[in-house]
């Protein structure tokens, strides 16, 4: 057992157990603290995976943007809900136990046979930093310019839309 | 490091994501489980992009990291929206739309 796959174990396990908490703590504030380990978790995965511009960008928008949205979502909705006793889970608990269940196995089962799954990813250090690359993808016509200024005409509707949903037109009565 | 590995990592982090999802009431914790089946897919792109070298897989976590942004930025609108007119977000009360 290598160095990186006991780093890739530890923080694997790390990552699924904020997992597990977001989907059963009980508290709301606890849940998004859970969440920012979950994602820092994927961050350090994609610093083993050599994507490092990807991993400062999880750790920017996601812990940096939407954990915080998040965490401000939670502040104002804070009477809503005690997160407590019954009120926690669904009922039927046991149906969605089944699903998951069934579509675990469903993945694992698809990508056993799958022959090139076992050959090593390479190893860190050989491998050159894409980010100049990844640059010249983005606003090269023949590959992604297009989606990339298609996703900003989104980012700038989406920014009108939240504004224009959550804007309080009665006067901020509550 | 066999990609095996990363592979079942996502798909258990996916599989975890859809359980939040379908077990909790409240809105925001459906939310955040929506961002980690978000983040499961996001890791699969960038094993398979690590596998064969290419940078396409990377682009696609580049866009799906946009799209993400996007939906919880409206989602939490409508939340906040919702929760102003009717005091909660339990994801059980509302069925307004249900006949």
């Amino acid at each position: 057992m290598t160095a990186m796959q006991i780093i890739f174990l530890i923080v694997a396990a790390v990552t699924l157990g904020g997992a597990l908490m977001i989907a059963t703590s009980r508290r709301m504030m606890h849940t998004v603290l859970w969440l920012v380990l979950t994602l820092m978790g994927v961050a350090v995965l994609f610093a083993l995976l050599q994507a490092n511009f990807f991993s400062v960008v999880q750790v920017l928008v996601y812990i940096g943007a939407i954990a915080i949205l998040i965490l401000f979502g939670v502040m104002l909705t804070r009477r809503s809900m005690v997160d407590a006793g019954e009120s926690l889970v669904h009922k039927n608990w046991w149906v969605v136990a089944v699903v998951i269940a069934l579509l675990f196995a469903a993945i694992v089962i698809s990508i056993q046979p799958w022959g090139a799954a076992h050959t090593p990813l390479v190893e860190l250090m050989e491998f050159k930093e894409p980010i100049s690359d990844l640059g010249e993808a983005l606003v090269d016509p023949a590959a992604y310019l297009i989606p990339f200024e298609v996703s900003s005409v989104l980012l700038l509707a989406v920014m009108v839309a939240a504004i224009y949903i959550a804007v309080d037109r009665k006067g901020g009565k509550s | 490091m066999p990609i095996t590995y990363y592979l079942i990592l996502s798909a258990i982090l996916f599989v975890l994501g859809i359980a939040g999802m379908l077990i909790r009431r409240n809105a925001i914790v459906v939310f955040m489980s929506m961002e980690m089946m978000f983040n499961a897919a996001n890791l699969l792109f960038v094993a398979y992009a690590s596998y064969y070298q290419i940078l396409t897989g990377q682009l696609f976590v580049f866009f799906v990291m946009t799209v993400a942004a996007a939906e919880v930025a409206i989602g939490l609108a409508l939340i906040v929206a919702i929760y102003r007119n009717r005091k909660q977000i339990d994801v059980d009360d509302m069925s307004s739309l249900k006949g």
